[in-house]
């Protein structure tokens, strides 16, 4: 069949509501645009666990430990989801590791901020796996079968991570002023990075018609971000936070909040690699590859002798 | 897809039984270095949460799928034969359970 028909037939599925699936014909770009998204998305869940493991060891009780805990186990699994549903777009594993480790591939920009103090753990549920679930329930209608698939089975999971970060601040901001005060400094440090984690802006966002068309994206950056923002604004009302942008108003016009400008700048520098964490997180990932690499081998090693010893 | 070097764990396809009495469905998959592995591994990843009642795990390796590209020809034998619906043999009006 000629390129061209391909193609047509190809978007003639994707505008069906149809499925894409591994085996199916697809555009290259389309592939590329995939493997790049969703490993990205992966790398985030595995970097993701590294500012909130730093918490565990201090969580203030043993029920907030095991929480924890368990979150961060969840983010390793989501990481798998992912890799899982890139590998099917006939990249390996190996690649995908070597991408992140090399610093070729990206992960979320939000990862690259300290926890200073407990209260960001509350924050990072509640605002950054808030931020994370309004893109990833838009992803459960992604075009392509596994990436859609991988998205239901972490949007599952995911509404307890926001919970129980929610859970953290209403317990600090009923208590002591200073407690509150800790509340309010997590939430002034993490609005606006949570509010990054949507991506540029639309009109600064030159792949995002060919995704939209593609169907991988359903919503643009711009619509989910406000959404967040209306969503999350009444939450912190009843935590009685203030949200860190004096622009910040409802408008009974439009129906939706207007609010301040995002600092492109520090997000665009964030990406570069200049963040206040990026340094730490891609070192902490290097030396827990390279810690594990006997484990690997041995494994290994083990299975060849178990398989020759069941042959014999 | 397959595994290009040997010196990495391979990839097994996984797939979960729910329920009692339900069929395994396929969830995803992962890298281990052998089933045993795999099976653990697939229990901590694939069913923290009370999701699963067994596991199977099959080397993505051993895995044979038909063809999309072929897929009108391969497909077609079923196309013509209606007559193995129920709904290809009208009944009279009156009669009842069939």
């Amino acid at each position: 069949m000629a390129k061209d028909q391909q193609e047509a037939l190809f978007q003639q599925r994707v505008d069906d509501e149809q499925k894409i699936e591994p085996r199916d014909w697809m555009p290259d770009e389309y592939r590329k645009t995939l493997i790049r998204q969703i490993s990205q998305h992966a790398h985030s869940e595995v970097v993701g666990m590294l500012p909130e493991g730093n918490w565990i060891t201090r969580a203030p009780s043993l029920r907030r430990k095991t929480v924890l805990l368990a979150k961060v186990q969840d983010e390793a699994g989501h990481g798998l989801y992912l890799y899982s549903a890139a590998e099917t777009l006939g990249v390996s594993r190996e690649q995908l590791i070597d991408q992140l480790l090399s610093g070729k591939a990206k992960y979320s920009s939000i990862f690259n901020y300290p926890t200073l103090t407990w209260a960001d753990i509350g924050a990072i549920g509640w605002l950054v796996d808030g931020a994370a679930i309004m893109n990833q329930v838009m992803l459960t209608r992604t075009s392509y079968g596994p990436y859609a698939r991988a998205m239901v089975r972490i949007c599952k999971e995911e509404s307890f991570h926001q919970r129980q970060g929610y859970e953290i601040l209403m317990t600090l901001c009923k208590g002591t002023p200073e407690q509150k005060a800790m509340a309010q400094d997590a939430l002034d440090r993490w609005w606006w990075p949570s509010l990054m984690m949507f991506g540029p802006s639309d009109k600064d966002s030159p792949h995002s018609a060919q995704s939209m068309k593609w169907k991988i994206k359903r919503q643009s950056n711009d619509e989910l971000r406000q959404v967040f923002i209306d969503r999350t604004v009444h939450q912190a009302e009843y935590l009685g936070l203030k949200v860190p942008d004096p622009k910040l108003k409802w408008n009974e016009q439009t129906q939706h909040y207007d609010w301040g400008e995002i600092d492109w700048t520090e997000f665009n520098e964030v990406i570069r690699g200049n963040g206040p964490c990026n340094r730490d997180r891609m070192a902490a990932r290097r030396k827990a590859h390279a810690d594990g690499a006997w484990v690997r081998e041995a494994a290994l090693a083990y299975a060849g002798k178990q398989a020759k010893k069941k042959a014999a | 897809m397959s595994n290009e070097n040997p010196n990495n764990w391979p990839l097994w396809e996984v797939f979960i039984q729910s329920k009692r009495g339900l069929d395994h469905k396929h969830v995803g998959s992962l890298h281990a270095a052998d089933a045993k592995m795999a099976v653990e591994n697939a229990r901590d990843v694939y069913t923290r949460r009370n999701e699963g009642n067994s596991i199977w795990v099959v080397l993505a390796d051993n895995i044979h799928a038909s063809k999309p590209e072929d897929q009108g020809a391969f497909f077609d034998p079923a196309d013509d034969k209606v007559y193995r619906h129920p709904t290809f043999y009208p009944m009279p009006e009156g009669v009842k359970y069939i």
